[in-house]
């Protein structure tokens, strides 16, 4: 199945999101593969203030662009076409904000050495 | 040919590069043999065998590159008990997906659905060639990038991205009713694509009632076309045009389909803006209008569809209703709530209401400010002649 990344954009950080945001995220593997997609992989962020740019050699605090709905995690979907993709990714629990679903050129996982 | 070649390719580049070369070859075989008798067939078959053609070396590509391309995704069936849909209509649902940008469907739907030129769509656009060029490739580049399938949508989809294509086609007309700038007040030809294509949907989806609705509203626009402007290319209002000019004929076919649309149950915004325009078009005159049915109706629609230009649309209806002081305070409310900012019949509309409240001075006023945001030349003349 063609991959997609979805990334989550979340004006709310992620140690303030309620309990039961957080389970519904827990939840989202599953609430996919019923839906007849999988959730390859996910990364959940730390918020922007922890993130360091690296730009032409000059190291500054982040993040890349400040914005009021940071970039707080991304995960990697399977699904069978853009709309699947799209119903799949509008499962993902967002307070304050929203997701971009992008297609991968690829996804590679290298192994530890 | 191009719909059902796409079904062949599903790449609408490729696909159309495959229709050219049909052309080409045609032109080349015929000029030596004669046109044969059935022309659109030999096209058809010519564009099929290059597009199983470049199929076949695209599968070779794929086998010596296993690692750059993504292997085929499975062919899904057709689901259970569906006619097999004219692909026109896939086409059409693909030009309008709701993942591409608004100026991408158009130009998408008026190149690949119309068959109109870069050129002439271009001009339609008020862009650039080169511009409408470049939007036409990253569209198709996204469809297949983010692989966009080419299916019509399935029954839980279909409302949603029917309002998609019926919005496209709504636009179209709306840009040939009045050119954004220019000296014409319509733009004929994109009227005359948008109506064949509301005919061409409706033909291909009958059980619809907001495409019926659709057809209608273009029917009854179209039926009263010659009277928008008068002999001197100036603006005619509703109240002043000749309405003897208008097609009857057409105005009663319109009426047929708002009729069957709303007694289906599930009249939309097409159904209930094509009822208000029909209503319209069947008084014997301004003044006797169904002014209060009218108002009913925009309630129903702003139920449907809480959108501030029909806001405004009604509170016109509301000064026949009960008077323009009513309609002013609904004017106001709706300029305080912002929406409306750029949108120049705001203050055209508050601009009339005045001027009848025999509030001159700041009648005057309005109608400057809906001038500065008019372009259109024969609006233009018009809010300048109320002016004075």
């Amino acid at each position: 199945m063609p991959q997609y990344a979805v990334l989550i954009y979340e004006a709310v950080p992620a140690d303030e999101l309620p309990p039961d945001v957080m389970a519904a995220h827990g939840a989202l593997p599953d609430r996919v593969a019923e839906a007849g997609g999988r959730i390859v992989a996910g990364l959940a962020l730390r918020e922007p203030a922890t993130a360091t740019v690296i730009r032409g050699g000059l190291l500054t605090d982040g993040p890349f662009i400040e914005t009021k709905e940071a970039l707080a995690g991304v995960f990697v979907l399977a699904a069978d076409d853009l709309d699947h993709a799209l119903k799949l990714a509008a499962l993902t629990p967002i307070v304050a904000g929203g997701v971009e679903v992008r297609p991968l050129l690829g996804f590679e996982v290298v192994a530890a050495g | 040919m191009l719909a059902t070649t796409v079904r062949l390719t599903r790449d609408l580049d490729t696909a159309e590069e495959c229709v050219q070369d049909a052309y080409v070859a045609a032109l080349r075989a015929w000029a030596r043999t004669g046109v044969p008798p059935r022309p659109g067939a030999w096209l058809t078959v010519a564009a099929r065998r290059n597009a199983l053609t470049a199929l076949a070396r695209q599968r070779t590509l794929r086998a010596k590159l296993p690692l750059l391309l993504e292997p085929e995704a499975v062919q899904l069936p057709e689901p259970a008990g569906d006619v097999i849909p004219d692909d026109r209509l896939r086409l059409v649902f693909i030009c309008c997906h709701p993942a591409l940008a608004a100026e991408a469907q158009v130009a998408l739907t008026l190149r690949l659905v119309c068959g109109v030129s870069t050129a002439d769509i271009a001009h339609a656009c008020l862009v650039s060639e080169p511009t409408l060029a470049a939007r036409l490739t990253r569209a198709k580049k996204k469809i297949t990038a983010a692989r966009i399938r080419y299916v019509v949508p399935g029954p839980d989809d279909l409302p949603a991205r029917l309002d998609a294509v019926l919005t496209v086609v709504h636009l179209l007309s709306t840009m040939g009713h009045t050119a954004p700038s220019g000296d014409a007040l319509t733009r004929v030809d994109l009227a005359d694509r948008a109506l064949d294509l509301a005919r061409l949907l409706h033909a291909l989806l009958p059980a619809e009632p907001e495409v019926a609705g659709l057809l209608a509203l273009l029917l009854v626009h179209q039926a009263r076309r010659d009277t928008r402007v008068d002999a001197a290319g100036q603006l005619a209002r509703l109240a002043d045009q000749d309405r003897s000019a208008w097609d009857h004929a057409m105005i009663t076919d319109a009426d047929r389909l708002v009729v069957a649309a709303l007694r289906s149950g599930s009249a939309g915004r097409f159904a209930l803006q094509a009822a208000i325009a029909a209503l319209h078009a069947q008084a014997p005159s301004y003044a006797d209008t169904d002014w209060p049915q009218i108002r009913l109706l925009y309630d129903a629609l702003l139920r449907v569809w809480p959108s501030p230009v029909a806001a405004l649309n009604r509170a016109v209806v509301v000064a026949m209703t009960d008077g323009p002081a009513a309609a002013l305070a609904e004017v106001e409310e709706l300029e305080r709530d912002g929406r409306l900012a750029s949108y120049r019949y705001l203050p055209a509309t508050r601009a009339d209401l005045l001027r009848r409240l025999g509030r001159p001075a700041e009648a005057a006023d309005a109608y400057r400010v809906a001038l500065a945001l008019t372009t259109n030349s024969a609006e233009r003349a018009y809010l300048i002649a109320q002016l004075d």
